[in-house]
């Protein structure tokens, strides 16, 4: 209880998501919206920091109600407060944001039935106290936006040929005008986000020893 | 009849849930590592989806479309509560993988430690909640088809981790990279399964 509140287990469980207990890499949690985000940047921006927020409130109000909760009701309890979490999200996202958030689309709403939230809540939050909690949604999000990130920097890049929605390869390069690059159209497609997530675990994988699987 | 069989068809084999939408990704991954559990987790999706898109079809028809509420009372014919329907679908599914993981944890228990946190997170499943939120787009027309649908998705669902599965256990024998082991090469594997399955796209019945 006395524990201050930057600690060097809470700043633990801020950095360990990003790295060695990644929520995608590791522990194979939310990869659905991973595939079907990633095609641009801001748009993967966006869902990034829309599922920081919901992850870290949840943790929060479910740890607070953890006591009261039955466990055999969790479920719906947890989905209830994770739904109305993100009806919110989804409203400030049109409010401000427009443009992106009709991009997402359907995405906003999948939020509900992102893994990464129910797998905090039913492994961390339920049996520990609320400012952890919260720290580890926060750091859980974080986990998820870099990998976000890094897949749709090279989706984008490779397959549309811009970063961030700049042009990056000139027009006069392309064949059409006369040049000699064409875009890779699979990188648009949904099972080169796969691939790209197996090549990132190969990487991540082989820096670091510990994660190998026998 | 035709009718039916045709949408089971597709629901199975060109509308795949995991190969064409990329849905229930994350138990696909982390369940596929021996036939046998994999298949208790397909036979469960299965049976979750078979009640989950009947109960949503009616629920959606009868309680949230526009004008649904008529048989209730005429004045209710403007009523459009269809806004509701992620609240409503959402729970519905809850309560049904609540009542699933009891009935599991009696009858078998060996199932219930194996399957471990992926049964009460078949909940949030993305192809159950994308099954109802499917069924409603398409437009149905009756619930002996949604609940066809329902099935044929199930079905295509277990298709796709029982065949992942059989792959990765022949792989223990394979020298793969070191690094790449296990969870790597799992998501290319499902990269080239999903190319396959992408010519499926353009068949119509």
């Amino acid at each position: 209880m006395n524990d201050p509140w930057f600690s060097a287990k809470n700043l633990k469980l801020l950095t360990e998501p990003i790295n060695s207990k990644n929520p995608i890499t590791v522990l194979v949690l939310g990869i659905c919206s991973a595939l079907a985000v990633t095609v641009k940047m801001k748009p993967a921006f966006v869902m990034a920091v829309s599922v920081m927020i919901v992850t870290a409130f949840s943790n929060l109000i479910i740890s607070l109600l953890r006591n009261t909760i039955p466990n055999r009701i969790r479920i719906i309890v947890q989905l209830v407060v994770i739904a109305a979490l993100v009806i919110l999200v989804d409203e400030i996202l049109k409010a401000y944001v427009y443009d992106v958030s009709k991009q997402l689309s359907v995405f906003v709403g999948l939020i509900i039935t992102n893994c990464i939230l129910m797998g905090r809540l039913e492994a961390f939050a339920l049996g520990n106290k609320p400012w952890p909690s919260f720290v580890d949604g926060i750091g859980n999000g974080l986990g998820y936006g870099v990998i976000l990130i890094v897949i749709s920097f090279f989706r984008e890049l490779l397959g549309s040929g811009t970063i961030w929605g700049y042009r990056v390869i000139p027009e006069s390069y392309y064949i059409v005008n006369g040049g000699f690059y064409e875009n890779n159209g699979m990188m648009i497609l949904p099972p080169m986000a796969l691939i790209l997530v197996g090549v990132i675990i190969w990487i991540q994988r082989s820096r670091n020893k510990q994660l190998i699987e026998e | 009849m035709e009718n039916l069989i045709n949408i089971f068809i597709r629901s199975v084999f060109i509308d795949n849930m995991i190969f064409a939408y990329f849905l229930g990704m994350c138990s696909y991954l982390a369940v596929s590592k021996t036939v046998k559990t994999s298949t208790g987790l397909g036979v469960a999706v299965i049976f979750v989806m078979i009640v989950t898109v009947p109960v949503n079809y009616l629920l959606n028809k009868y309680l949230l479309l526009p004008g649904a509420l008529t048989w209730l009372d005429e004045s209710f014919a403007t009523l459009d509560l269809s806004f509701l329907s992620f609240i409503m679908f959402i729970a519905v599914i809850a309560s049904i993988v609540q009542l699933v993981e009891m009935v599991v944890e009696k009858y078998s228990p060996s199932l219930y430690n194996a399957l471990g946190i992926f049964l009460p997170l078949i909940a949030v499943n993305c192809a159950i909640l994308g099954g109802s939120l499917f069924m409603m787009e398409r437009e149905y027309e009756t619930v002996t088809e949604a609940t066809v649908f329902g099935f044929g998705s199930g079905v295509g669902w277990f298709l796709a981790i029982v065949g992942i599965a059989a792959i990765r256990e022949k792989l223990k024998y394979s020298n793969i990279p070191k690094p790449l082991r296990g969870l790597g090469i799992a998501f290319i594997l499902t990269g080239l399964m999903g190319i396959a399955f992408m010519t499926f796209m353009g068949i119509k019945l």
